[in-house]
């Protein structure tokens, strides 16, 4: 077996250091009933590394790769171009290779990525700090929810109904368990969103409100207003981006007076991947609230040598420390895609970003105007950054479908989102970046046409 | 919170006046070099990708557009790649040498499995594609779920946690949401002092209250003293196993069988599972749930801190909760998704949904090629290994250290050691440090909690007898300086990148993230630096 360095030699060596007559002999603690002394049956034995490639190939064929289809799917995961650069990096062994850096002083490789990770987050959201990164935005999400509730020590958590229903399910999930009681609603197809009915399901009882933005129609949602209405009744607002390249076109959510921001970070750095692994990030406004975070949070200090370094900080938050009082039992978060989101932003830089979020709205206002020319269908948004609804006069899920036997793969329906509402089954969630061509455009309007003719 | 740069560091000054024969002028060491933060080299105008002129004067942003500067600095290419190959540098890594952090299993990562995750079918697809263009990674997920099964000799398996404390979760609501379906409330989780952090932060935030199981003077779970607290308000019990001490719970059957009688739950934490697999079937031992860290057993990289994956193994019993999404195969070889709309009539007690999506894809296609690589015969071949290489550290070194269970039998995939014997004033720390100018990553220190000075090491079945030699050697000699009081250890690491950090100056006074310092009159600022 190509992993296993041991050789028969080395074995019996061994076993006389040890004292044991053979392998078997030193799992005599297993109960002799329950130990298999062969291999499991009706399981393959070993591989050579071109039979397993050749296996996976196989695997991999059987999919509708986003580059080999006319793409426009959003709804919280982005196809978004990622420099070679990026991969590259992250495959270092030294990166790659490495556990969480609890030895510092050989761990300052990591330590400095995420001292630089954090801070690049904090600044897209306008927050104070940002921890070392959740396991994706939909469980960022519901760690804020309960952040919230030991912030506030309330228990009623107002969710807007234009949050990805995903996001809204994990929370609900979590809350049968913690008793928070959790009010969600269903999005209503508005131009704008309604934040005057959000606002009004916000009391003095409600620990925080849980706002999208851009939301899940690709709305932007004037999170200052929802700010102020809640923080006079007592109550946090929880913001949630799921496209931070939007960031780099419409303001941070922690200047709108978001107190925690939280988020999926794919679209920077880490790429499909079928929905994982993902990147969560996580920060807060008020630096006062930091000791209520979780997560891993890395910090700034000095060595011995008075040499400045970095350190896992603040610990006596987490689980290895405070069993079951820490704020969260996280352990292994999504660090090798920290660093990949890390990367990518510092490639981009302020410049990059800024031009990257131009490409993809000016590309979206084209898909959004193209579309609108389509008999029968309309454009929901007043506003949107890279995604926006269109609604179709048949079912959205159906016409998804069919277009997708000619490899245009045209948008996230809201009847799979959204299963069993029928009021929303012509809603089609169209994204469009930087990856996106005028071609590609073209060939969906086209598409979309023909099927609904 | 806004104390930038706590030793007044510059990264653009010298470190000294001058060079001395000791220090040079950069600060740098050879290949040792120092490397400023992106916020000292870059700026707001730099960028490392080439993209069209932004135009947004005509937008539909509604009043929304960002107009103030947010503070990113950029880099060109040749700065990107510099700056993080220069920070790799400051890295250990399996890559580099042994990793014997118990309970972490840093196992070798195979790269094939790094090429068939970027495979287009697996890298490129969004989770939301219609289920027929998207078979091959269902595909994946029900290969990999079924070698579980198998391989633990379970029913049903959740994928979608996401790492091992996520699957913890996923078990431990399994559990509530089976004795709330037959109106049995409980409120009491029971785990052993041993156990990781993570098992009693889970029970404590599914809404359990957690109790310590006692352990016996050999290590392993008192039985009768689990069976005496067990009563009708026990939900359920976590236990290790193998347990933190390195050790197999010989009564594990038993344990269950008590549980079971008395109305609960067991749920093991099968972050060990390496020791094991191939050599015993959790299911065969009475187990409901356990969760399997693919980023250990099944060797995904672990990445400087994730990401993981977690699947869940379910018993009968368990298997009508668990979560959703998942996917089910049909008779005619295609693959469904079953998802909240399909849920009722496929699956209408799950606890519900844990995360968006189904699971960490990336790290499903990597454990399955690991997995087939090894296969049946390889898999029971690396728990061998594991083990064979974890008892030949601990009779090397029983001599020189402490092994406060030495004496209970083999030890499975770690051995653990106390710092009984030190000399007054030297810690298990002291000797970690000592393990870093020698070359090696520590081991897990001060875990589990149950011994005083744990050191708890685990090889990994991918090292060699030569590099194990060497390690004892090295640990041998550190033993030694700790049990004769060798001051000289205080002041390891001296060879790494930094010496040892001041870790209660920076909870004191946290800088966790980079803020400008106050510019000097006539410095320019971060978005004032042109070009560089
Ligand atoms: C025994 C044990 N249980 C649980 C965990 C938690 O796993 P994860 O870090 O993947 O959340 C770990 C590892 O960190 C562990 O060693």
């Amino acid at each position: 077996m190509r992993y296993l360095p041991l050789t028969d030699t080395d074995r019996s060596a061994m076993l006389e250091t040890i004292g044991a007559s053979d392998v078997d002999a030193l799992f005599v603690d297993v109960p002799a009933d329950h130990y298999l002394t062969a291999p499991i049956e009706g399981l393959p034995h070993h591989a050579s590394e071109m039979a397993v490639e050749k296996h996976m190939r196989a695997l991999s064929k059987q999919n509708l790769a986003a580059a080999d289809a006319a793409f426009f799917l959003g709804a919280g995961a982005y196809r978004h171009h990622v420099p070679a650069t990026v991969d590259h990096l992250i495959q270092r062994g030294e990166f790659l290779t490495a556990y969480t850096p609890y030895q510092p002083e050989i761990a300052q490789g990591t330590l400095q990525m995420l001292f630089e990770f954090q801070t690049q987050v904090a600044k897209l959201y306008g927050c104070a700090v940002a921890n070392a990164s959740m396991y994706d935005g939909s469980t960022a999400c519901w760690e804020a929810v309960a952040m919230a509730g030991r912030v506030t020590r309330r228990k009623r958590v107002v969710l807007s109904g234009a949050l990805h229903p995903h996001y809204a399910e994990t929370v609900k999930t979590m809350a049968k368990f913690t008793e928070d009681q959790i009010a969600d609603a269903l999005p209503s197809l508005t131009a704008k969103p309604d934040n005057a009915g959000l606002i009004a399901r916000i009391d003095d009882q409600t620990s925080c409100v849980v706002v999208q933005y851009p939301d899940i129609l690709g709305r932007i949602p004037d999170l200052a207003e929802i700010a102020e209405a809640a923080h006079a009744k007592g109550a946090l607002l929880v913001a949630v981006n799921t496209e931070p390249v939007a960031l780099g076109a419409i303001k941070a959510p922690g200047e709108l007076g978001a107190d925690i921001v939280v988020g999926e970070g794919q679209s920077i750095g880490v790429g499909l991947q079928f929905g994982g692994p993902y990147l969560g990030l996580f920060a807060v406004r008020d630096p006062k609230h930091v000791r209520q975070m979780p997560g891993r949070l890395c910090g700034e200090t000095v060595d011995a040598e008075g040499k400045r370094g970095f350190v896992l900080t603040l610990s006596t938050r987490e689980q290895h420390i405070r069993r079951e009082k820490a704020t969260s039992n996280i352990c292994t978060n999504s660090g090798l895609c920290a660093l990949a989101f890390s990367i990518h932003l510092t490639l981009l830089g302020e410049k990059g970003l800024r031009a990257l979020a131009a490409e993809n709205h000016r590309l979206a206002c084209i898909a959004a105007d193209r579309l609108a020319q389509v008999p029968g269908v309309t454009v929901l948004n007043d506003t949107f950054f890279n995604e926006f609804t269109v609604i179709l006069p048949a079912d959205a899920r159906e016409v998804v479908r069919k277009l997708a036997q000619d490899k245009v793969l045209a948008g996230v329906s809201l009847g799979r989102l959204f299963p069993k509402v029928d009021a929303l089954s012509g809603g089609l969630v169209v994204a469009v970046t930087e990856t996106t061509t005028e071609e590609d455009i073209a060939t969906l309007g086209r598409a979309i046409e023909e099927v609904l003719a | 919170m806004n104390a930038p740069n706590q030793s007044g560091w510059k990264p653009t000054s010298p470190v000294t006046g001058a060079a001395d024969g000791t220090n040079t002028v950069t600060g740098n060491k050879a290949l040792m070099l120092e490397e400023p933060l992106i916020f000292e080299i870059g700026n707001c105008e730099t960028t490392g990708v080439d993209l069209p002129e932004p135009d947004l004067s005509s937008n539909r942003l509604g009043g929304f557009a960002r107009d103030a500067e947010i503070g990113l600095p950029g880099l060109s290419e040749p700065e990107t790649v510099r700056h993080y190959t220069r920070l790799s540098r400051q890295n250990y890594a399996i890559d580099l040498g042994l990793f014997p952090l118990g309970s972490c299993t840093m196992k070798h990562n195979p790269r094939v499995n790094e090429k068939v995750a970027r495979m287009p079918g697996f890298a490129d697809v969004h989770p939301l594609q219609p289920v027929d263009t998207v078979q091959g990674a269902l595909g994946v997920i029900n290969e990999l779920a079924q070698w579980l099964c198998k391989l633990t000799g379970m029913p049903g398996v959740a994928m979608t946690p996401k790492a091992g404390a996520h699957g913890e979760l996923c078990g431990i609501l399994c559990i509530r949401a089976a004795l709330e379906a037959k109106g049995d409330a409980r409120e009491v989780i029971l785990v052993p002092e041993s156990a990781h952090g993570t098992n009693p932060a889970t029970a404590a935030f599914a809404g359990y209250r957690v109790e310590n199981i006692p352990a016996t003077a050999e290590g392993r779970v008192d039985l009768a003293a689990l069976k005496a607290r067990l009563g009708p308000d026990v939900a359920g019990v976590m236990i290790t196993n193998p347990n933190t001490c390195g050790l197999f719970e010989r009564d594990m059957k038993a344990i269950s069988d008590a549980v079971h009688a008395a109305g609960g739950y067991v749920y093991c934490d099968g972050a060990n599972f390496n020791a094991i697999v191939g050599r015993v079937r959790p299911g065969d031992l009475g187990v409901d749930a356990m969760h399997i860290n693919l980023h250990k057993t099944f060797s995904t990289p672990h990445g400087g801190g994730g990401p993981g994956s977690g699947p869940v193994v379910l018993s009968e019993a368990l298997c009508p909760y668990g979560p959703l999404p998942f996917s089910e195969l049909h008779a005619d070889g295609t693959l469904t998704l079953v998802e909240e709309e399909t849920a009722g009539e496929r699956h209408p007690h799950s606890f519900g949904r844990m995360s968006a999506f189904h699971g960490q894809m990336g790290m499903f296609t990597r454990a399955l090629a690991y997995i087939l690589s090894h296969g049946a015969d390889g898999l029971r071949q690396v728990a061998g290994d594991a083990v064979l290489n974890a008892n030949y550290i601990l009779r090397s070194l029983e001599d020189v250290l402490d092994a406060p269970f030495g004496a209970s039998g083999p030890c499975m995939h770690e051995a653990l050691f106390s710092d009984k014997g030190f000399a007054d004033g030297m810690t298990t720390l002291d000797l970690a440090k000592g393990l870093i100018d020698e070359g090696y990553h520590p081991m897990t220190m001060y875990f589990p909690l149950v011994v005083h000075g744990a050191m708890l090491i685990e090889p990994t079945e991918t090292e060699s007898k030569a590099g194990l030699d060497q390690f004892i050697t090295a640990l041998r000699s550190l033993a030694e300086r700790a049990r004769a009081g060798d001051e000289t250890l205080k002041a390891a690491p001296i060879h790494a990148p930094r010496r040892r950090l001041d870790e209660t100056l920076a909870a004191r006074k946290p800088v966790l993230t980079w803020s400008e310092p106050e510019v000097a009159p006539g410095e320019p600022s971060l978005s004032e630096q042109g070009g560089s």
